[in-house]
Formats: structure tokens, sequence, C-alpha cells
């Protein structure tokens, strides 16, 4: 057996240093803030008032869950297209659908609102055709639109990667042995790129449910969701013990949800990152 | 591959060096934390008035004693509410030079000890300030505050989206009228919020009366549903572009929009709305307070003082600005009102915000949490999300029952 | 069927694309609002050339993605050697998972750790811990380090041990072997996670909303704040930049990777030939 040399068991400790300090002790101070009270008592009065929120709880599951439907929804086939098509080109539409990830979600949720908003581009093109206006800002619709059209991408490509990757003579072979187009999607391609789907909903779900920009500017400050709470008590209210509990019970219940979904794509070791 | 290795290393080691050097060296930076659109910057042919300062610190003789004949920058950041300053002050992460606060906040500020006492003697143009905006009841012996603006808060309102006998009345009612849901936009903090509320239900707005505020948060949770948003200086955009039809803001703000969309008009509320000052502080973390000083000094300037007053359109507390007759024309050219909506207000009506006392100000604190987490559709809401979770938990079961299936089934 | 996935296809990505369109269109637009298009101009470009707070946003948030991206690359490529020389598989699961959980927790639940770390710092007279570009560093190096190790370590799985064992035997040292033998066969991992993080932390607005100051504002920040405030269209110029910028960098970054499979194919079919 080779011993061990002293690079090897250097090498990794300034990373444990750095994740100790940086990664480790910040959240002691989430978990240290969340039980005590502004004077520093001990307490669990933060927790016990978290049930105030149950709302915006709910609330923001409730948006979330919609948008990754409909992001999936939407996603799939696209996905699903994408992966039929010549590789030349298949390569250009990947990188067309790679490019709004590359730009900043502040910029395409703002674009969003100046297209959308009452007075914006697509009333005043409405107006302009004598046709009804329609007011979209300001309501829950637009909240999950925003959600939809920023984190679209982020669903498409890692089921994309994964149907690439399949085999196009196992279509073929299901539809020789007799399976139509719909039953083909379902025992065949549904099945094979489950992993990718698994990374696309975890890759929706979380930044929608922890979002406060899309819902500031989209919702106008009318549905708050769990983001904008935590910013708010951080910010504005200057409240850090009901901020870090509120922090603190959303981080816990993504990394269960996250851990339970990585349990379903076990097979494949699930590929979070595109 | 070497190369690239070459360059990231290079990189480590050259640019925290890079970065920290603009910091250090022969500059001193002021750090302003003001209000958004809150100063002339220079935008649209105006006067930008920090870089000035900045010319003006590398000219002047005195300064060059305070600063050592290091050149001066400003670093000018800015805020939207008061509320947002005071958690900035207040997490001491951060360190500013001079900040601009409204009266209420000031007085708090001082009480907590967040800004220093400053010495007026020092500010050789504090005689331009008109003497019935001294010894205010927020600073009453002028040993914080140096006022920058004042001004009035009042109902923006767009004509071809409203009815002109909606408006007629010159009432906060507008701001509650369901006629006009979707399109009214209120303050986006607690102070001013419940302001409106406690003007409109004939209140004060300083009371320390629970259940006046408690009777507030219901007026405001009944405007939750025909308001568009909670909004502070998104107004601007919304008004301007017509995207909303009725909303509550300052008066010089009015003006600015009115330059940008003229079928907006402008009236003071019959049952009495907020006059307020904003008044320029230093923070006790300030590194540089004697700079800080000839910066507010050079703020009451007139040539500075006119340009700002002309650009962000508030009213001015300084002789020099208001006496001054291209300052009048310019205002006018604005809005053949300007002057009779910015300085003729009926003062009867006008109510300054007080500091609250602490119980009064969590209970504000409070009721606007719970109007901000106020659902509308409650139990729809929560029956969708039970309906929701017992499908997911459904799909859960059938799969992992279909597993064990086929597993058994090998 | 082809006809409509074809038309399904075109449909999705107009929607996604028409406000970005949207957007370019009308910075060049000279009334500034999205209600009338007055003319065709470069007026809001000129008045962004002239604001020198985004000129500055710009600079710093290059200086805060190189600079964070190449500690992280450094400190995670390290990381990554002794995480795979590991024989404790306790130890490894351990350091994994916790390294793994600034990439799993959203972006605000990190920011918002980060600054309670911060403000308690702060309150350390000889830390002397202010808001700024050392808080920022530190903030974005944390999160890119899982994507640096992530991509590095399968690199080092691939690895042969023989290969290192080889080089040992033949008389290098440790450090030799590192630097001739691994690191070369690693280094597209280690690239690809330097760029990885280069572009997150280009991108990163959440966390760095909670730990910046005025001092040091990143372009992402400078957007947040104008979109807070009154917005003038020379930010829409701004973005309009940053999607050009972004067009030509992926256009080039593709054009060089088909190009260099393309010689591959070439040599390949060369030598197959020469045969």
């Amino acid at each position: 057996m080779k011993r061990k040399t002293f690079l090897e068991r250097a090498a990794a400790v300034p990373h444990i240093v750095w994740m100790i300090l940086f990664i480790v002790a910040p959240l002691l101070f989430v978990i240290y803030f969340a039980f005590t009270d502004a004077s520093g008592k001990f307490s669990f009065s933060n927790i016990v008032n978290l049930s105030n929120y149950g709302n915006i709880f709910l609330m923001s599951v409730l948006f979330a869950f919609l948008a990754t439907v409909i992001c999936l929804l939407l996603g799939y086939p696209l996905a699903f297209f994408m992966s039929r098509l010549k590789p030349s080109t298949q390569r250009a539409v990947v990188l067309l659908l790679m490019l709004p990830m590359w730009i900043s979600l502040l910029i395409r949720t703002y674009s969003l609102l100046a297209l959308l908003d009452n007075g914006g581009l697509l009333n005043s093109l409405l107006q302009a055709l004598n046709l009804p206006t329609v007011k979209i800002v300001g309501t829950p619709g637009a909240v999950i639109l925003g959600m939809v059209y920023d984190f679209l991408p982020y669903m498409v490509l890692p089921i994309y990667t994964t149907l690439s990757k399949l085999d196009i003579r196992l279509f073929e072979a299901a539809e020789d042995l007799g399976c139509n187009g719909v039953k083909t999607l379902f025992k065949v391609a549904l099945p094979l790129s489950k992993s990718g789907i698994i990374s696309g909903i975890t890759m929706v779900f979380v930044p929608s449910i922890s979002t406060f920009y899309i819902s500031q500017k989209l919702g106008g400050g009318r549905f708050d969701l769990i983001g904008d709470t935590i910013e708010r008590q951080f910010l504005m209210n200057n409240n850090k013990n009901v901020g870090a509990a509120i922090s603190l019970v959303m981080m816990i219940l993504i990394l269960i949800s996250v851990a339970v979904m990585n349990k379903f794509g076990d097979d494949d070791g699930g590929e979070l990152i595109v | 591959m070497k190369k690239i290795l070459a360059l990231i290393l290079l990189a480590v080691i050259v640019l925290p060096v890079l970065a920290s050097c603009g910091a250090a060296g022969d500059t001193i930076t002021l750090y302003v934390y003001n209000w958004g659109e809150y100063i002339s910057d220079g935008s649209e042919e105006s006067l930008d008035v920090n870089a000035e300062f900045e010319k003006y610190c590398s000219e002047s003789e005195e300064i060059h004693k305070i600063t050592g004949g290091k050149k001066v920058k400003v670093n000018y950041s800015t805020y939207s509410s008061n509320e947002d300053l005071y958690a900035k002050l207040e997490s001491n992460t951060v360190s500013y030079d001079v900040v601009i606060p409204s009266d209420y906040m000031i007085a708090r500020l001082a009480k907590e000890g967040l800004i220093q006492k400053i010495d007026v003697s020092k500010i050789e143009n504090y005689g331009n300030i008109y003497d019935n905006f001294k010894n205010l009841f927020y600073d009453e012996n002028n040993e914080y505050s140096v006022p920058y603006t004042y001004g009035t808060v009042g109902v923006i309102y767009d004509t071809s989206k409203v009815d002109a006998e909606d408006a007629a009345d010159h009432s906060w009612a507008l701001m509650w009228n369901e006629k006009y849901a979707g399109d009214i936009l209120q303050f986006n903090n607690p102070r001013d919020a419940f302001g409106v509320a406690h003007f409109y239900q004939g209140t004060n707005p300083n009371t320390t009366d629970a259940d006046e505020w408690i009777k507030a948060q219901k007026l405001l949770k009944d405007q939750k549903a025909v308001v568009q948003g909670y909004v502070m200086d998104e107004v601007f955009n919304k008004m301007e572009s017509g995207s909303a039809a009725v909303a509550v803001y300052y008066a010089g703000d009015f003006l600015t929009m009115y330059e940008d969309n003229e079928n907006l008009d402008f009236y003071y509320p019959k049952e009495g709305t907020n006059v307020f000052v904003d008044a320029m502080c230093v923070p006790t973390s300030s590194k540089n307070p004697d700079l800080a000083l000839e910066y507010i000094n050079f703020m009451l300037s007139e040539e500075i003082a006119i340009a700002n007053a002309e650009a962000i359109c508030y009213a001015s507390p300084n002789k020099l600005v208001v006496e001054n007759e291209d300052y009048k024309e310019c205002m006018a050219e604005i809005h053949e009102n300007a002057m009779d909506i910015l300085y003729g207000y009926d003062e009867e009506k006008m109510e300054y915000f007080h500091d609250l006392p602490d119980d009064t100000r969590a209970l504000m604190n409070n009721l606007w949490e719970e109007l901000k987490i106020d659902g509308e559709k409650n139990t729809a809401i929560i029956i969708i999300c039970c309906v929701m979770f017992a499908v997911f938990a459904a799909i859960i079961v059938f799969m992992v029952i279909r597993k064990k299936k086929k597993t058994l089934s090998y | 069927m082809k006809v409509l996935s074809k038309i399904y296809m075109v449909l999705i990505f107009a929607l996604l694309y028409a406000p970005i369109i949207v957007l370019v269109l009308f910075s060049f637009n000279r009334a500034g609002t999205f209600n009338n298009y007055s003319e065709f101009s470069f007026y809001w470009y000129k008045e962004l050339f002239r604001d020198s707070t985004a000129l500055d946003a710009l600079k710093n948030s290059l200086i805060l993605a190189l600079s964070s991206a190449a500690i992280a690359t450094v400190i995670g490529t390290l990381a990554a050697y002794g995480i795979n020389g590991m024989r404790n598989k306790y130890v490894k699961t351990v350091i994994n998972s916790i390294t793994n959980i600034p990439m799993m927790n959203p972006d605000i639940v990190t920011g918002v750790s980060m600054m309670l770390l911060f403000a308690a710092a702060s309150a350390i007279p000889f830390l002397n811990v202010e808001m700024g570009f050392g808080t920022m560093l530190i903030a974005h190096t944390t999160f890119n380090l899982p994507y640096v190790i992530l991509s590095v370590l399968p690199k080092f799985k691939q690895m042969d041990k023989h290969l290192s064992e080889a080089a040992l035997d033949l008389g290098c040292t440790p450090a030799q072997t590192f630097l001739r033998v691994e690191l070369p066969f690693i280094m597209p991992g280690v690239v690809s996670g330097f760029m990885l993080g280069f572009t997150l932390s280009l991108d990163d607005f959440v966390i760095s909303h909670f730990v910046s100051s005025s001092d040091f504002k990143t372009l992402p920040l400078y957007v947040y704040n104008q979109t807070a405030h009154d917005v003038k269209f020379s930010m829409y110029a701004l973005c309009a930049l940053m999607v050009f910028a972004i067009l030509v960098l992926m256009i080039l970054v593709n054009f060089a990777g088909a190009d260099r499979s393309n010689n591959k194919k070439k040599k390949k079919t060369r030598a197959v030939s020469k045969i």
C-alpha cells in the first residue's frame, strides 16, 4: 500500500478550514438567531410565531409548484423535439436556449415587466389595434409567469441532455413492437429521462420558492413569498431573529425535498449541474 | 495548459492587490447615502453636484487643510425609505459620512446615537436657511441636522384614466375607489402607508392609541384588494408610462413625473396630509466628519442648492433658492402651479410625523407585517395546497409500490 | 408531426426571446419610453458611458469574478486532490455533503447566513470587518467552491493511479508528480471549474445583495438599484450591451469548440490515410 504523501494529507486542509469558517459557521449563526430573541436570550418564540407565516409558506410552495409543473409541461416536449433534430441544428438550438440563461435574471425579469406592465408595450400594441387592454402585473398569474419565463431553460437543458444521450433506435424499436406515440413517450422516453426530469425540477423549484425579485417586480409587492419576507426582515424591519427562523425552516424543507428527489433519481446519480 | 495555470495564479495574486490599490492611497472617499432621485446628478444636461464637489475639493485651500492635499472622491449611493437607511446604519457593517433622513428618523437616530452632534457654526452657508426651519421639533437645539429640502405628500392621478368627478372632492377616498382596482399604488413603507390611513380615517398619525392603529390597518387591508402594488421610487416609471392611475407620493416628485406625462394631476387631500423635512446628518461611524461638514456646506451654496432644487423639484428651505428669479421661472416652466404646489399649501392641514414610542413603533411594524403577509384567498390556497400534496403523495406511494412489485417479481 | 414540433419550438423560443428583443430595440429609442418610438439613436448609449457608476460596476464585477473564481479554483483543485486520496469513507461523505450545501441551498439563505456571520464579525473590534470587496470575495469564493470541486473530482477519479505511482518510482518528488503528471491530466476539469465559477460570480445578485456595501457595487447590484428607482433608458442600453457581449462570447466559444473538434477529426483522418 502506498503511503500517503504530505501533499495528499495537506491538500484538503485549506478547503476544510474555509468550509468550517464560511459554510458551517454562517449556518450556525442562522440557527443561533432562529432560537434567540432580540436580546440574545434562548427562546422558541420565533419558531412558534412562524405559524403566522404559514400562509406565506403555502403560497410560495403553491406558486413554485405551479411554475415547476408548467415548466415541465412546456419544457419536456421542447427538449424532446430538440433531441430529435439534426446534430448541427441541435448545437445551434442549444446555444439559443443557453443564451437567456446567461443573461442576468434581473434583466430578464425587468424586461418582462416592461413588456407586460399596464402601460407597457403589450398594452400599447393592443390599444393601437383597438383591442381591450390587459392588467397582468400585480396578479398571482404575473408572478408565476415570471417564474416560468425565467426558469424554463433550467428545466429544458437537463432533460435535453439525458434525452440526447438516448439511442434513437430505442424509440424505433418501441414503435416496431407496436407502441403508438403516446405509449412510446410514457413507456420509453419518460422512464429513461427520469434523472433529467428530476434535476430539472430541482433547478426550477428551488429558485422559484426562494425568489424575491420576481414577486417584487411582477407582483407589485402584493404577493409576498418566503424570499420577500426574509429579505424584508433583514434589510428593512431589522428583525434578524424572525428572518433567521424563516430561513432555517425554508432551508430544511428544501434540503429534505432535494434529498428525496435525488433518491428518486438514484439509479443514474442525477446530474445536478449542466 | 501551463499558460492557463500561470494566468490563474497571476490573477489570484494580482487582482486583490489591484482592487485594494484603488481604495487606499492618495484619495479620500466621502460616502454619501441619500434617497433615490434626490440630487442633481448630471443626467439630462443638469449639473453633476458630486463631480462639482470633487472639483471644488481639489481647488479649495481650506479643504486641502482637512484632506492634506489628497484627492476627494464622492461615493454616492441611494436608499428608498427611512427604514432602509435605519437598518443599514444599525447593522454597523457599513460606514457613511453624510445621510439625509427625514424628521422623525433624525429624532430616532439621534436618540439611539447613530448620528453625531455637529457644530453648525462651522458651516458658513448655514445662514442661508430660513429661521423657521431651525430648532424644529426633531432637533430642538440644532445639534444634529441641517435641512436639505422639505415637502408634502399628496395624491397623484392620471386625468386620462380617472374621471374628473372622482377626484373633484380632493379626498383620500380615491385611493380606496374600487373603480380603479388594480391601478392604485400605495407606499411601500409602514410609516408613510399608515400615515395615509390615519389621515383618511381622521386620526392623528402620531397617535399612541393601539385601537386607532388597528383601525388604520383594517383600512389598509381593505385597500390591499384594490392596489396594484406597494412601491417607492418605482412609482416614477409606473405613473410616467401610464401603468397606474392613482398613486400617493411626494409633491416634488409629482412635478418630475409631470415633465414626462402631462396627463398627471395632483391634489392635497382635504382630510390632511404629511409634511416633512429631510435634513443632512453625519453618522457616528463617519470616518471624515470634517469633510462631511464641508459637503453639507457645499450643498447649501447658491449655485448647488438651485441646481438641486431644479432637478428634484422639492421645496427648498434655502433663501438663496426661493428668492431667485431664475429658479421661479424654471419651476413655472415645469408646471404653471409649481411654486404654489410646493410652497403654497395650507399649513393647517399638514402634520409632521414624530418619532413613535418604542411600543407603538413595534405595534406598527407588526401590523404592517401582518398586512404584507395577509393573503386574500386564504382558504382557496389551503385547499389547493392540500389537493396538490395529496396528489403528490399518491404518486410517490404508487411509484414505491410499483418498484416493490417489480423487485418481488424478479 | 414534424411541422407541428417545429412550430412548437419556434413558438416557445419566440416567447423566450420577446422581452429581450423588445429591450434591445427600445434601448435605441431616443424618446426613452415604451409608448412611442421617436427615432433610432445611440443617445442612451452615450448617456451610459458618461455614467461612471456603471463603468465602475463593470470593472468591479470583472475583478470580483476573476479573483473569486481563481481562489476557488486553487482551493477547490487542492481539495479535490485531497478528497480523492482520502481513505476514510465517512469523513469523505461528510466533507462532500458540507461542500455541496451552498449549491443546494437557495441563494437567499446563503446570502443571509453570510450576512449574519459578517455582522457578528464586525462586532469584534480588531477584525475591523466592513462590508465591501473582502466580504464579497469570501461569499463568492464560497459558492464557487462546490462547482470547482464537482468538475475536478471526476477527473481525479478517472485518472490511473499507477501513473502517479510510476512517476514516484521514477524519482519524482510528490510535488513534481502533482505538477507534471496529475495536474495536466485534470486540467480540463480545472478550466471548466474556473469558467463555471467565473460566470456564476459574474451573474450573482442575491448573495451580493446581502453582503455588499456602496463601496463595491457589481453590475447586477447596479441594475437592481436602477430598477428600484426611476429607470433611465441608459440601463436598457447597458442590458442590451450585456446581451450582445454574451451572444458574441457564446458564438466564439461555440466556434472555437467546433473548430477544435474539426481539427481533431482532420488529424485523425490524416493519420488514418497515412496508414
